[in-house]
């Protein structure tokens, strides 16, 4: 498997149809992958409910569902760390338009935590906008602040 | 492995025992569906049992709040026990736990109704 300069190595990088499907595959795709990293176990639900809801964003606010739209699953591992990023080819969104799921008026919203969950679960996010082709997320996950 | 849903009456509290998956798609939609049901049905005192759940994603939080709302404003009241670590981790990441009132033995819990 070929590294780039930063020691990386891709070791996914693939479309997935826009399906519920999708979520489930790609949760136990990147479980696999953090797996053979060595993160322990309690890590291992974190990153893989960050996937989850990473890819439910996509595949469900992102793509609706568009059968002629796609999800972008990409994983990187490098000394230590796994980098996951997940694009969709939705309309994009504003981070500042997010309501704030932990303000006393939203509480009882029903939606609107799956990227609280992210940033709980992850050690760095980061959401792109990208221009007319949708939303593109980056996670990252280390292998020294799990303890592993 | 989707949510599995039982309910049983132990006097007035009617007890929704879960266990699997309460996930987006088929866990979450008869999780609402069944609580719904209870709540249509002049069920007023329910209490979830979560101790056999092993997962619960943003949707199934929120097909939780929903109940709660749905109990709550038809006068009923809604309340959990046997939380896991990881369920209890989601609630206070959510501020949830700031919500729904739970508990960690069924006992204890049934005996908050009177």
């Amino acid at each position: 498997m070929a590294e780039n300069q930063a020691g990386e190595k891709v070791r996914i990088d693939e479309t997935l149809p826009s399906e519920l499907e999708s979520v489930d595959a790609a949760e136990e795709t990147v479980v696999g992958i953090a797996t053979e990293a060595g993160f322990p176990e309690d890590e291992l639900h974190r990153i893989g409910m960050a996937v989850r809801e990473a890819m439910v964003n996509a595949v469900v606010h992102g793509n609706r569902y568009s059968a002629r739209k796609r999800v972008r699953l990409r994983v990187l591992e490098g000394p230590g760390r796994i980098e996951i990023t997940i694009g969709d080819e939705g309309e994009g969104f504003e981070m500042e338009t997010v309501p704030d799921p932990l303000s006393e008026e939203n509480l009882l919203r029903h939606s609107g935590r799956g990227l609280l969950l992210i940033q709980a679960f992850m050690d760095a996010v980061d959401v792109k906008k990208m221009g007319t082709a949708g939303t593109e997320i980056t996670m990252v996950k280390r292998l020294s602040a799990s303890g592993g | 492995m989707s949510v599995k849903l039982t309910t049983r009456q132990v006097g007035d509290v009617t007890v929704i025992d879960a266990s699997g998956r309460i996930t987006l798609g088929e866990g979450a939609s008869h999780f609402r569906d069944t609580i719904r049901d209870l709540a249509g049905k002049g069920h007023k005192k329910l209490l979830l049992n979560l101790g056999e759940v092993s997962y619960i994603d943003s949707s199934g939080i929120g097909e939780m709040v929903s109940s709660f709302a749905t109990v709550t404003n038809g006068g009923g009241t809604l309340k959990l026990v046997g939380l896991n670590k990881r369920i209890k981790d989601l609630l206070q990441i959510t501020k949830l736990y700031t919500v729904f009132e739970a508990f960690d033995e069924e006992a204890v819990a049934l005996r908050s109704f009177a």
